[in-house]
């Protein structure tokens, strides 16, 4: 694709089975009822002027430049506001409109720099574009009066300046940021000629105001006042490849637009169906990682960990690597060999590690990143509907009535998203909110929560059955669908065990802390408000009883028959970019791509002819039960591609401790990151804007990502895995992405349909895709679920055994925050720092102050585990007795406090869920001062400078 | 607190892990909960897990965890107790399990 600008319509389209035909200079067009004149001209390619007016929000109508007239009616009405009636007969182009559009147009003009040439919008500028379309020749003006000329940009922010001596206050980036965001952080200030967009108060920038850094306003800025940095420092792009962001689970779709191999920027390309044209401060600016100075380009080999790292040859490294895997398994079995595949790779990539480890290492102890966040969602929607994935793709939010959002921090997440969930609030939807925090989405501009139930951590359950508990004794269960779809004597077994009594919201107060009345109120909500739809994420899973959780969440949406069309369902938010598809590939320790048991003979069969070797029969060993055989002798060698355990998985200690006793540890990363300190063989990865692929993201949606410059590095990721299993004796000779593809469809029914030529023809696909799904599946289970009949689970209340206590008094909980990806390896080597430099302690004034914590304090934060130290918070957003705190820079290393406590089904690990204590402290702890020496110990290169990461 | 002092080394943790199973199935009866925890056990955990909590003293183990260990160490390969243990047998597209 060369660079140009995507088409803009002007106003957005309209969906109506009215159609109305009218013509327009003479041709005649047919259009939805309810287009705008604007729009329809657009649609034959006649361009009516335009300024205030773009296609991804509602028309303005106050740049008075897209006039037009209509026969039989009086004035030059605004095409953009004008909507389309039977017969109209529209002229777009008359002396009289082009004498008033060059008066428009010269008013603009004589308030605006005319430093054209210098200009960084150069070429890429509408006000320019237009001044040529109306024929602006002259100003009659002159300069000499009042004008914005002089006015101070703003460089505040990292990304991108305002600069309003250029701005023509046509409200687009302040409508952009309420319409498209849902931030509402900019507004025309002033009146009259005072007029000037504003982020926040007087004395707010940009980068102090409530401003999210979304983009939405540079991208609908038709001038250069809001403009990206990198477009000042570079220039315009000279081309642009469409590919997917490798941030969160939302998967969007963008523009990488580029200037010879330099990215230029991300822009949100309009026809993503996960996106829809809109962007988060992650995927649109963060991309600055790709050429950090960390980034290692060169492969690494050293005997021991005390070692400095040498660098060495591509053939010495994967020699070194192979050879040193052999000799362990010849010594040792292939049971002492294993590998982690990264959700954060492409499912190509994906399926290569666990092939190279189930074929070539021959074992299938290979396990994936969604062990630690989305795995009891594969069970609890496998056990209850018949299939893991979410129910819904994304659009059908704004089919919704009834939002139920819990253990979910969706504007901070899943940031993209949480603007559609906003939208479709601002339009009407409740919203109920179960969560420990008061995140963003209980009070916000023009949004707030019907029901916030500020449960006590590890209760989810015990709420869950409760809400089941109203619907069913208040007489709210939808029976028709439940005799119709579900299993009736199951029904009736579930249904007696949450009408007991001790599943009462007032018997369960006590222990959920949720006020019986809310609960109540609540539950009634989302059984009988409409369409009622759950989005959850971690704060459900990562529990010891994520899984139990997950079932009850189905019980929930079963017993309303909210299942099986548009704006209902039950939607995990998946945590990093392709959770789904590396669950998809194969990648635990149990199933064969496509979730078919390694027990089973004739699958084991299928694969076993196709790669000519024969498969362990036995499930392998999870991630953590890796590091305890490890530290019990009997595991001794892994590769882990894209994914740093060390910081992202619980009780620090014990993966330090698991990785040390191994003999082997190969990294195939980005950077050194923190499980690379403990590596022999460290092999450079290569960034998303560097390969061929596909992701798939929370809604099932297979997408490509397109390589847009070389590999820094030498190797895409999947051509690395190709030269290890090579070198262990393998005979694999992909020679593009699209070979490994066609073999992921030969092998796995539920994406037999799947092919690159189909994604470039298609855009993207919901797996699955097959002969019965030739185009996908947007909305699952609509005639009956994928198991037959809905499976009602008895999901008894369990409590944790990570208990509070004298010694551990309060219960802290972790997550994500906007600025920051997991654990921020990538959005720490970027300015996002400038939001978010260091993990805080939030915590309650009350605990706060019985503790004599101030804000900004450093506190210890102590548990069963271990401790650290972290600046603290004070906030009423989290409960009192509740504590909250992120994951995302290593000299915190939160995890150094979580246990090792995990989901009774799925060993996912329990973050959300740990006693602890927190006391004033006076700088970090022995064991992080202990781990930065080691750290930096660690990174030392042979013949180069001492790199510390960070 | 040391890994090891919190429930750590790999014995306490099968044992541990057992006994979540079980006590996570128990709502639905004695004789159930025995199979299913069974079959959990065999669907999901590694060889070398299984050998050794079949080797391990099942004295201070629950009832159904310690019935589901019995069955399992006699040689049964227990039939599917729930769907997310039922593999390969439903439509194609509903494969769909991280357990």
């Amino acid at each position: 694709m060369g660079f140009e600008r995507q088409a803009d319509f002007g106003t957005p389209p309209v969906a109506s089975d009215d159609l109305v035909t009218l013509t327009i200079d003479g041709r005649e067009v047919t259009v939805p009822a309810g287009t705008s004149v604007m729009r329809a001209a657009a649609e034959i390619g006649a361009a009516i002027p335009k300024l205030c007016a773009t296609d991804n929000m509602k028309s303005f109508g106050s740049c008075r430049l897209c006039l037009v007239e209509i026969d039989g009616a009086r004035g030059t009405p605004a095409s953009c506001t004008t909507p389309v009636m039977p017969g109209m007969a529209v002229h777009t182009q008359t002396p009289r409109l082009e004498r008033l559009r060059k008066g428009v147009m010269e008013l603009y003009i004589s308030d605006h720099p005319l430093d054209c040439l210098t200009c960084s919008a150069n070429n890429d500028c509408e006000l320019q574009e237009q001044a040529a379309a109306v024929g602006l020749r002259d100003v009659r003006y002159g300069y000499s009066g009042d004008n914005h000329l002089g006015l101070t940009t703003d460089v505040s922010n990292p990304y991108f300046d305002f600069d309003p001596s250029k701005c023509i206050v046509c409200s687009r980036c302040v409508r952009a940021c309420d319409e498209v965001q849902g931030t509402f952080a900019l507004t025309i200030d002033g009146r009259g000629f005072a007029s000037m967009v504003s982020a926040g108060q007087d004395k707010d920038n940009f980068l102090s105001s409530e401003c999210v850094s979304c983009g939405a306003c540079v991208q609908a800025c038709p001038t250069a006042t809001l403009q990206e940095k990198s477009v000042k420092a570079i220039g315009l792009p000279e081309r642009a490849v469409v590919t997917t962001c490798a941030y969160c689970g939302v998967g969007c779709t963008f523009r990488a637009e580029m200037r010879g191999e330099q990215l230029v920027r991300m822009v949100p390309w309009k026809d993503g169906k996960a996106n829809r044209g809109h962007s988060c401060v992650k995927g649109r600016f963060a991309y600055g990682y790709a050429n950090h100075q960390d980034r290692i380009l060169a492969p690494m080999i050293r005997e021991a960990i005390d070692q400095p790292w040498r660098e060495v040859s591509w053939d010495e490294a994967i020699g070194y690597a192979a050879g040193r895997l052999g000799a362990i398994k010849a010594e040792h079995g292939p049971a002492a060999l294993g590998g982690i595949t990264s959700s954060r790779c492409t499912n190509e990539e994906t399926f290569l590690v666990q092939k190279l480890v189930r074929a070539a290492f021959g074992t299938n102890n290979v396990d994936t990143c969604a062990r630690v966040c989305h795995s009891p969602t594969g069970y609890g929607l496998k056990t209850t509907f018949g299939t893991s994935a979410g129910t819904q793709d994304f659009d059908s939010v704004m089919d919704t009535d009834v939002m139920l959002v819990i253990g979910a921090n969706p504007t901070d997440a899943h940031p993209v998203f949480a603007s559609r969930m906003k939208r479709r609030l601002r339009q009407g939807a409740k919203l109920i909110v179960i969560d420990p925090r008061r995140i963003d989405l209980v009070r916000s501009p023009h949004v707030e929560a019907a029901h916030h139930l500020p449960l006590q951590p590890g209760t989810n359950v015990a709420v869950l059955t409760s809400l089941a508990h109203v619907i069913v004794t208040e007489g709210l269960a939808d029976e028709a669908f439940i005799r119709e779809r579900c299993d009736w004597d199951e029904y009736q077994d579930w249904a007696a065990f949450v009408s007991d009594e001790r599943h009462s919201p007032e018997f369960l107060e006590p222990v959920t802390r949720v006020p019986a009345q809310d609960l109540r109120a609540a539950a009634r909500l989302y059984a009988t408000g409409g369409n009622g739809a759950i989005y959850y994420g971690l704060g459900v899973t990562e529990h010891s009883q994520g899984s139990s959780t997950v079932m009850a969440i189905a019980n929930l949406a079963m017993v309303t028959g909210n299942i099986g069309r548009p704006g209902v369902g039950v939607n995990p938010l998946r945590g990093q970019n392709n959770v789904q598809g590396a669950c998809d590939m194969g990648s635990f320790p149990h199933e064969l791509p496509g979730y078919r048991h390694i027990h089973d003979a004739e699958t084991r069969s299928l694969f076993e002819k196709d790669w000519g070797v024969t498969l362990d029969s036995e499930p392998g060993l999870r991630i953590n039960n890796m590091l305890d055989a490890a530290v019990d002798g009997t595991f001794k060698a892994i590769y882990i591609q894209g994914e740093d355990i060390l910081q992202s998985d619980p009780n620090t200690q014990h993966v330090s401790a698991g990785l040390s006793a191994m003999e082997l540890v190969i990294v195939h990363d980005l950077f050194l990151n923190e499980t690379a300190n403990y590596a022999h063989v460290f092999l450079p990865g290569s960034t998303f804007l560097e390969k061929n692929g596909t992701f798939t993201n929370a809604e099932r949606r297979i997408q490509p990502v397109r390589k847009v410059m070389d590999p820094a590095n030498g190797y895409e990721d999947w051509q690395v895995t190709q030269l290890l299993a090579n070198a262990l004796g393998a005979d694999w000779s992909y020679t593009h992405p699209s070979e490994i593809i066609d073999e992921i469809a030969r092998l796995t029914p539920s994406f037999a349909g799947l092919s690159w030529a189909g994604l470039d023809k298609l855009g993207s696909v919901q797996w699955p895709v097959n002969e019965a799904h030739p185009e996908g599946s947007p909305v699952m289970h609509i005639e009956g679920f994928v198991r037959g009949k809905g499976k009602f689970v008895v999901t008894d209340y369990v409590p944790t055994d990570e208990k509070t206590g004298p010694r551990f008094p309060l219960l802290l909980t972790t997550g994500r925050i906007l600025s920051h990806y997991n654990v921020g390896a990538q959005t720490r080597r970027t300015s996002n720092v400038a939001w978010h430099p260091e993990d805080l302690l939030e915590m309650h004034p009350a605990d706060a102050d019985n503790r004599g914590l101030k804000d900004g304090d450093w506190a210890k934060l102590n548990s069963r585990t271990g401790e650290t130290t972290l600046r603290c918070r004070v906030t009423d957003r989290v409960a009192p007795g509740v504590v909250y705190t992120t994951f995302h820079h290593p000299a915190t290393q939160a995890n150094v406090v979580t246990t090792d406590y995990s989901d009774w089904a799925t060993n996912c690990p329990e973050y959300k869920v740990t006693a602890v204590q927190v006391m004033p402290s006076n700088g970090p702890s022995d064991w992080q001062e202990e781990y930065t020496e080691l750290s930096e110990r660690s990174r030392r290169i042979t013949g180069g400078a001492m790199e510390p990461a960070e | 607190m040391s890994a090891t002092e919190h429930g750590g080394g790999t014995l306490p943790k099968l044992r541990r892990m057992a006994e979540q199973i079980a006590l996570n199935f128990a709502a639905i009866g004695h004789d159930d909960a025995v199979l299913a925890t069974a079959d959990h056990i065999y669907q999901f955990w590694d060889p070398r897990m299984k050998a050794a909590i079949f080797a391990d003293d099942r004295g201070a183990l629950s009832p159904i965890a310690r019935g589901a260990i019995d069955h399992l160490a006699g040689g049964a390969h227990p039939a599917s107790q729930t769907r997310a243990t039922e593999f390969n047998t439903a439509h194609e597209t509903g494969h769909s399990d991280a357990g």
